[in-house]
């Protein structure tokens, strides 16, 4: 097999402490190692480059029903980005929802590796591995939304963890997925009726069950299957001004889950979840409350959700989110109840320099990810394609490591932001190590992948190597070249294989997706009963639902002991 | 300056947004003849397609002679300048056009003058559907300029459009002025139904035969002329409509009162 030595590239890899050293990465039948035959392998000369593993995303929406819908209800999303065959890449269109193989181009010449499709309705398990499998050059995986399902409520209403748990296992199984995925607990299951849930204490219609019971109870859940990834938390009033108070009522009901030093939670897209002020016409940011509260306590991550000033299309299950969405900007919208699972709703929406809201909102992200002062807890992301494509990531990069881009931005802005703003107060540039731990390393220990983010020796051989050179210049000032830098990767090596070169994709290599297999002592019996409710409720019968093993075209199942 | 004549009937569509007088400027016929445009989906050069030459004259800066139905994108995005076609013309003509002129003596294809901004398109001939309408599933619409057509007009017409004028000497199809913003349609015959569905502002005048009025339409009074722009105003009586309910109800429908005796009854509402 290719053995490939990646010669005097500064290292950054904090998973193992590596910090710009210069060093030679070895790479043997697609994993990292001691040491290879100098003289048989293939030698890339990183002489002035910066190394770092893959990229890794912890929540873009990439695959499933949702993301197919709104590419349907956006043809002007596409025609005005359309991308042509090459003789190694196929053609595609799409600015924020971009067919399956540009998502998988983009990102991979970004840099990234790894990144993982946060919301699938388990109705919806077979669709969204059916894209999975599509997105080349990427590994990937998929988070069930587990939060509104009737099953789990009933289980939770009895007090009946054990039972949960187990059946959330089969679920794992069943849908192939990787994570307990929780969006707007009870909210989705009220908006069936056409109702919402208002804050973590009020009663879900229909089971007297209350939104903290589901959280808790599913990170107790989470907790006895071992998973390697917390819950996956959207929290409640989402996108509503003052909702943060909601956001810190959640974060301090999960404290009591917490027993050792490991995370519990996982609240996604935090930027959302930070909203001061009592209307729209005094929205302010709560960043400053919210990262107060983080920094005291270390029993949960979060990802930040950032906004881009750019025309995109939101997507998300919380269906009266997106209602509230559709009244304010009076665009096209789509909204579905998926049955007893989950509801969805899509909604194009611009985000504008000039609307004090929007900015108010690019700002609250830089906030959080600037005012939490560890970054193991706060990763980059924009919700991709909530806040804007991820094909602008290399704009955050820009304004997470140089205070002079961010105050190039909000010179721009709304009046009003500008006034409300804590950035011109914060003078915080992250380091290209600590970009290494948002963009990778952090999202790869939360996600508990053990071969991932890290180039120690054994992990998979994930690498991205980016043209800056840490030791001629000062990235805070010269961020436009690291902007450039980080969306043209030099080199993007996915599991040993060059997959990209100086920006240009050079091979055609498809990803794995991983699910896990969470093996309990005792299995959810499938019993009359269970096929029943199914009769009853699902348009599809029982043995049509579960994504079979041959439905995903690389697999790669991650085993996992349960305490139960 | 510059006529260009197709050397033949062309089979395939042809992509060709460089037959433009913003790209022609300071070109001499050498040059002009090696700018690429696609036929099908093979990239061909513009002197494959076209026999190109120069004559004296100072306008218009483009003249097209034969029938170019099936080339597409001409005159899109151009800012100044004249295109003159001497026979039918192809989709997208004038799409997002900023300013200058197009006359075309002929017929043209779907979406001409779609979503334009400024400038002038004179088509002494019918138009296809997507009159001065945006991309589908785009709401930026025209938001400026004039567009006559002296013949009839296909479905969809002004939609979403947000200012600007479209005077349509024949009839239209369905659907004209959905979801309109602003600007004034005028239709001198008949018009299809739903009409002004979803229109928040903006004027629709027909002055010829409208057969039904959307539910979602109410009178308001009657007037008797209206408006068209600085120079024109057209001679009613009209029943003036206020609509689209389902939204604001803040656009005006105009119909001819004379032309529209069975409009009659929602006299007794007023």
């Amino acid at each position: 097999m290719t053995e490939v030595i990646i010669k005097n590239g500064f290292v950054f890899d904090p998973r193992n402490g590596i910090n710009g050293e210069k060093m030679d990465i070895h790479i043997k039948n697609g994993k990292i190692v001691e040491s290879v035959n100098e003289h048989k392998a293939k030698k890339i000369d990183a002489t002035g480059l910066t190394v770092m593993p893959g990229g890794v995303d912890i929540h873009t929406h990439i695959a499933g029903g949702e993301v197919n819908t709104g590419r349907i209800v956006r043809p002007e999303d596409h025609v005005k980005d359309t991308v042509s065959k090459t003789n190694i890449t196929r053609s595609g269109t799409g600015y924020s929802i971009p067919t399956t193989f540009v998502t998988g181009y983009r990102y991979s010449r970004m840099g990234y590796t790894t990144v993982m499709n946060p919301s699938m309705a388990p109705l919806e398990a077979k669709h969204t591995h059916e894209e999975l499998n599509d997105i080349p050059l990427l590994d990937k995986a998929t988070y069930p939304l587990i939060g509104d399902w009737w099953f789990v409520l009933e289980y939770l209403q009895k007090g009946d963890l054990e039972a949960c748990a187990r059946h959330v296992a089969w679920m794992m199984d069943t849908t192939k997925g990787y994570a307990i995925k929780i969006v707007n607990p009870g909210g989705l299951e009220s908006w069936g009726f056409g109702k919402n849930v208002h804050s973590i204490d009020d009663e879900v219609p229909n089971f007297s069950i209350t939104p903290r019971e589901i959280i808790c109870g599913l990170a107790k859940v989470n907790k006895m299957l071992n998973l390697p990834h917390t819950i996956h938390l959207h929290t409640n009033n989402l996108g509503l001004p003052g909702n943060y108070v909601t956001t810190l009522e959640t974060m301090k009901a999960l404290e009591s889950v917490a027993t050792d030093d490991k995370p519990v939670g996982h609240i996604t897209h935090l930027q959302f979840s930070s909203f001061g002020g009592d209307g729209w016409g005094n929205m302010r940011s709560a960043a400053e409350d919210i990262s107060k509260y983080i920094n005291n306590h270390s029993h949960m991550t979060f990802d930040m959700g950032q906004v881009i000033f750019t025309d995109t299309t939101t997507m998300t299950a919380d269906g009266p989110f997106e209602y509230t969405l559709y009244r304010l900007s009076g665009h096209k919208w789509v909204n579905s109840d998926v049955e007893t699972e989950t509801s969805g709703g899509i909604i194009p929406f611009h985000y504008k320099r000039n609307n004090a809201v929007n900015a108010i909102q690019w700002s609250i992200g830089l906030e959080l990810a600037m005012m939490i002062t560890d970054p193991w807890k706060i990763f980059m992301t924009t919700d991709h394609p909530n806040g804007g494509p991820f094909s602008a990531y290399p704009k955050i990069v820009a304004w997470l490591i140089s205070n002079k881009a961010r105050m190039a931005t909000l010179k721009r802005c709304h009046k009003k932001a500008q006034k409300k703003s804590l950035l011109p107060t914060i003078d915080r540039e992250l380091s290209l190590y600590e970009l290494a731990i948002v963009t990778r390393a952090g999202q790869a220990k939360a996600l508990g992948l053990k071969n991932k983010g890290h180039l120690g020796v054994g992990a998979d051989a994930d690498i991205a190597i980016y043209n800056v050179n840490p030791e001629t210049i000062d990235i805070a000032k010269k961020y436009k070249t690291v902007r450039r830098a980080f969306g043209h990767a030099a080199y993007t090596i996915k599991d040993g294989k060059i997959v990209v070169k100086d920006g240009e994709i050079v091979q055609h290599v498809d990803g794995r997706t991983m699910w896990l297999d969470v093996q309990t002592a005792e299995h959810v019996k499938v019993d009359e009963e269970m096929r029943k409710r199914f009769k009853q409720y699902w348009t599809v019968e029982y043995d049509n639902y579960p994504v079979f093993d041959h439905y995903v075209k690389v697999p790669d199942p991650i085993t996992v002991k349960a305490c139960i | 300056m510059i006529v260009l004549t197709p050397l033949k009937k062309f089979q395939f569509p042809v992509y060709a947004e460089c037959i433009n007088p913003d790209v022609f400027q300071g070109k001499d016929t050498a040059e002009i003849a090696e700018l690429s445009v696609y036929e099908g989906n093979k990239q061909k050069k513009l002197s494959d397609l076209f026999k190109i030459e120069e004559d004296g004259a100072e306008t218009p800066t483009i003249t097209i002679n034969g029938d170019v139905g099936e080339v597409r994108r001409i005159g899109m995005g151009m800012k100044n300048g004249e295109i003159l076609i001497n026979g039918n013309a192809g989709m997208h003509l004038g799409e997002k056009m900023k300013g200058g002129k197009i006359t075309v003596n002929g017929d043209v294809g779907g979406w001409a003058g779609g979503a334009m901004k400024n400038g002038l398109i004179e088509i002494h001939g019918n138009a296809g559907d997507y009159l001065a309408s945006p991309y589908r599933g785009n709401s930026d619409g025209m938001r400026g300029g004039k567009i006559i057509v002296d013949g009839n007009v296909g479905s969809d017409s002004g939609c979403y459009m947000h200012g600007g004028l479209i005077k349509i000497k024949g009839s239209t199809g369905q659907f004209l002025g959905f979801h309109m913003y602003d600007g004034v349609i005028k239709v001198e015959k008949n018009a299809a139904t739903r009409i002004g569905a979803n229109m928040t502002g903006g004027k629709i005048v027909v002055s010829g035969l409208l057969e039904e009025v959307m539910p979602t339409f109410t009178i308001d009074n009657v007037k008797p002329k209206v408006k068209i722009d600085d120079t024109e105003t057209a001679a009613g009586p009209f029943y003036v409509f206020l609509g689209d309910l389902a939204e604001k109800g803040t656009g005006k429908l105009f119909v001819s009162k004379a032309n529209n005796p069975h409009l009659s009854t929602y006299e007794k509402f007023l």
